[in-house]
């Protein structure tokens, strides 16, 4: 209840602020990206729906990345029907701590993380208890397709459970913050760290109430985070300053990100990367229909940057010079 | 240009589709709106007698060719009598014929009218011989004559003539001759007999038609005398009472002449009554009925050439299209979020049976307890497809619990959710379970009110009456519809949620500059 108040006043205090509605031409001025914008003109015409499957599939993509030596989370195994549930074990081979989710899941649902086992039952990364048949159950319904798009039957994938780098150990609760970049025509236009909160549950989705922190495409640092629309510069569980922060590893990081467009081939490209402890940033998934809410974390609308890189007549081959296109371009 | 290709698209689909229908509309005359001048009107004779135990036959006179009206639909209700119609120059009659009856018997004949001022209105039939002058007694003689003169000379022609004579008769101080004339207390037909009488001096043709004045739900109406006269081309009408010209609208010829309503051999006693009420529900037989008088090809390969019961059914779906436009308005140019692309748009149909707030209450209460069941399911840890069967099954079983305890509470309403798409409510039910554990309540119950709330606006669009008759009349303007459609398809414009969504970080951009 009292998270749904403080919910309810920051609407409040952000209804005195700001007018409820803003005209069109105010966001068309500011280069707001609109919904109907985004797939008309750039999925609509730079995704080529022939290689949706390879996104949407985190199996394919993941042999895929793998061939190209992207670097991902390790797989450990994959059940592919019913009856491999019983083999659970085999493919587990003790591992205290890994991730189950479907190849085909959509916005980050149907994720269970198992952070340790207590006796015969399982911890999730929240400190949930999970028992063995629970864990079953989990699995057959993502084998049904629950929680994949369109329903139809799918695979579990379990794979290795990312330990995240300390960098935004200060600023995010529970869950592993993840690096949202958007690749257009394999440049990067802009980036965003999702931080999870205790209000979203550790989960890295704004629209829960995860923060988004933009990224300064040149330095790698971030600008101030959103919060419900709020622009805050403070978490709101730690009371730590979410500006400011380097993110490690950046150029690599971007570089992995143009990369991405060469390996899936689609022109308008969600990349998202958590940056691991041990193993460095690893492409978490591909999202051929990236939200809007960058926007909103960067503080700028995505037009001008996408006409930008919509009239080169030709975009350089090498990933690190689109990368460098992308920071002289953007950067600052 | 840009989109270019979509906009040709779109300019030939709207030209098609009006022109069409500005075809129709103006070289057939179909007509644009549901005519609501046009009443649609259903007679009733219900004609009692009493058996004698023979063999009987009963005839009965019916409208023919009504001026002012044009005839939907009759149909005779008399089981166990043979029936035959025949019509005998102005008159048209029904006879029905049966052995051994006994007893009181009664038997109906139902007319189906629409009020069309341009039908029948040259009488012309049948052409009269001129009457011989009568043999008038004394006194008459003198009273008719000086009468007849008189009019005579302030008159042009037979019509004239006989507004003239009708003046004199009803002037309340009336000549010496009318009043010798006059039988006042006579009933009225014997009135208008008298009148014929005295115009038979004139040797002007005359005859009287007993017509059926029309009201809002007459329950025992009679027939009144009107005068007609023959001028020589065709049959005037004059009533007999102030000599007003025409028949009045609410005026239904039901026979012409001296003979009796009825006829009847071996029976008795013949009582006829009638009944009428007036609606406007009936405009697509209307409609049709002006299709078959148009006789155009373009009709003739039209839904009304359909049987009834398949032109219900496009009705229907003719309006579903409007709905799809409602859907995609609403998601694409509002931005409001609903379950399943179309799920509104067969809730919307349910909601033409149960009406809009009953129709959202049983939605909501179903997938309200839908929702309970569904959590508690949530525990036995099923498989997807069994769930989902289970699902249905407690859908069906809470739309029959509905049914069941509205009825004993004589909510007849609550009976109409047995018309709810099951499959389409367990589903999602299915998808506000999955969305409400996995994004939380705020977002499954707004999504599960905007699916409401497109399928009110969806059933207000598709039941609206216009709607309704302009895409089963004119199908064709769907083509527009489809136009619209496809231009909707290239906006690329923002929603209008998104101009509440991006309102902060609009603030925030503008402070940067």
């Amino acid at each position: 209840m009292t998270t749904l108040g403080r919910r309810l006043r920051a609407r409040l205090r952000l209804m005195r602020h700001s007018p409820p509605l803003r005209m069109p031409s105010t966001l068309r001025a500011l280069g707001i990206l609109g919904m109907n914008e985004r797939n008309g003109d750039y999925i609509g015409i730079y995704n080529d729906r022939r290689h949706y499957p390879l996104v949407d599939d985190k199996l394919k993509t993941k042999e895929l990345a793998l061939a190209a030596g992207i670097a991902t989370p390790e797989l450990y195994g994959v059940v592919e029907i019913e009856h491999q549930v019983r083999e659970l074990d085999r493919i587990l081979d003790g591992r205290r701590e890994f991730v189950i989710k479907p190849a085909q899941g959509s916005g980050g649902n149907g994720i269970m993380v198992i952070a340790d086992r207590r006796g015969v039952n399982f911890l999730r990364a929240s400190g949930a208890s999970v028992t063995r048949s629970e864990l079953e159950h989990f699995i057959s319904n993502a084998l049904s397709g629950m929680y994949s798009l369109g329903g139809l039957p799918d695979k579990a994938i379990i794979e290795y459970r990312v330990k995240p780098h300390a960098v935004f150990d200060a600023v995010s609760y529970q869950g592993v913050p993840d690096i949202r970049t958007i690749v257009f025509r394999g440049v990067p236009v802009a980036s965003m760290v999702r931080l999870p909160t205790r209000q979203s549950d550790g989960k890295a989705n704004l629209h829960q109430g995860a923060i988004g922190a933009g990224i300064d495409l040149a330095s790698g640092r971030t600008v101030d985070g959103v919060w419900f629309n709020n622009v805050l510069d403070a978490h709101p569980d730690s009371g730590n300053r979410v500006r400011g922060i380097q993110v490690p590893d950046w150029d690599e990081l971007l570089t992995l990100a143009a990369r991405s467009y060469d390996l899936t081939r689609l022109g308008y490209l969600g990349v998202d990367v958590v940056l691991d402890r041990d193993h460095g940033p690893l492409v978490l998934e591909y999202n051929a229909r990236p939200g809007l809410n960058i926007q909103l974390a960067n503080q700028m609308g995505l037009l001008s940057r996408l006409k930008q890189i919509r009239a080169l007549a030709q975009v350089p081959d090498d990933a690190a010079a689109r990368v460098a296109l992308g920071q002289q371009l953007f950067g600052g | 240009m840009k989109n270019l290709h979509v906009k040709l698209l779109a300019l030939a689909l709207v030209a098609c589709g009006l022109g069409l229908c500005y075809y129709k509309v103006h070289r057939l005359g179909v007509p644009l709106a549901p005519d609501s001048q046009a009443q649609v009107w259903t007679v009733e004779a219900t004609l009692r007698f009493d058996g004698t135990g023979r063999a009987a036959k009963i005839g009965l006179d019916i409208p023919n060719e009504p001026p002012g009206f044009s005839i939907l639909d009759e149909n005779f209700i008399s089981s166990g009598f043979g029936l035959s119609t025949e019509a005998d120059g102005a008159n048209r009659s029904a006879q029905w014929a049966a052995r051994n009856l006994s007893g009181e018997q009664t038997l109906y004949y139902r007319l189906v009218l629409t009020e069309d001022p341009e039908a029948h209105r040259e009488r012309t039939t049948p052409v009269p011989r001129y009457p011989e002058v009568p043999q008038y007694t004394d006194p008459e003689r003198a009273a008719v004559f000086a009468l007849l003169d008189n009019v005579r000379s302030r008159s042009a022609d037979t019509p004239s003539f006989t507004q003239e004579l009708l003046r004199r008769f009803n002037d309340p101080t009336p000549d010496t001759e009318v009043e010798v004339l006059r039988n006042e207390s006579a009933d009225e037909t014997a009135q208008v007999r008298q009148l014929q009488y005295v115009l038979a001096g004139a040797r002007i043709p005359t005859r009287i038609a007993h017509v059926l004045r029309l009201s809002e739900s007459m329950r025992h109406g009679t027939l009144e005398p009107w005068l007609e006269v023959y001028n020589g081309e065709r049959w005037l009408a004059f009533n007999p009472r102030n000599g007003h010209a025409g028949f009045p609208d609410d005026a239904l010829v039901w026979h012409v002449g001296d003979a009796p309503l009825t006829r009847l051999e071996g029976a008795n006693d013949a009582r006829v009554e009638f009944s009428a009420t007036r609606s406007s529900r009936d405009v697509m037989g209307l409609a049709q009925q002006r299709a078959r008088l148009i006789d155009s090809d373009v009709l003739e390969y039209s839904l009304l050439a359909l049987p009834i019961a398949t032109q219900n059914v496009y009705k229907v779906l003719l309006t579903v299209p409007l709905g799809a436009l409602v859907v995609v308005i609403l998601r694409n140019f509002i931005g409001l979020r609903t379950f399943g692309t179309f799920m509104p748009v067969l809730i919307a149909l349910a909601f033409r049976e149960t009406e809009l707030i009953w129709g959202s209450i049983l939605f909501t209460i179903i997938v309200t307890l839908g929702l309970l069941v569904r959590f508690y399911l949530e525990r036995l840890k099923l498989l997807l497809v069994p769930r989902l069967a289970s699902m249905l099954t407690i859908v069906i079983l809470i739309m029959a619990g509905v049914s069941v305890l509205a009825h004993r509470l004589g909510m007849e309403h609550g009976l109409s959710i047995a018309l709810f798409p099951m499959v389409i409510l367990a589903m999602t039910i299915e998808r506000m379970s999955i969305m409400w554990d996995e994004s939380g309540p705020r977002d499954a119950i707004m999504s599960g009110l905007g699916s409401l709330a497109v399928a009110a606006v969806g059933f207000v669009v598709m039941t609206h009456p216009l709607a309704e008759y302009l895409t089963f009349v004119f199908p064709e303007l769907l083509l527009v519809v489809l136009a619209l459609t496809l231009l909707a398809g290239r906006y690329t414009g923002y929603r209008l949620s998104e101009l509440w969504r991006f309102r902060a970080s609009a603030k925030a951009i503008a402070r940067q500059r």
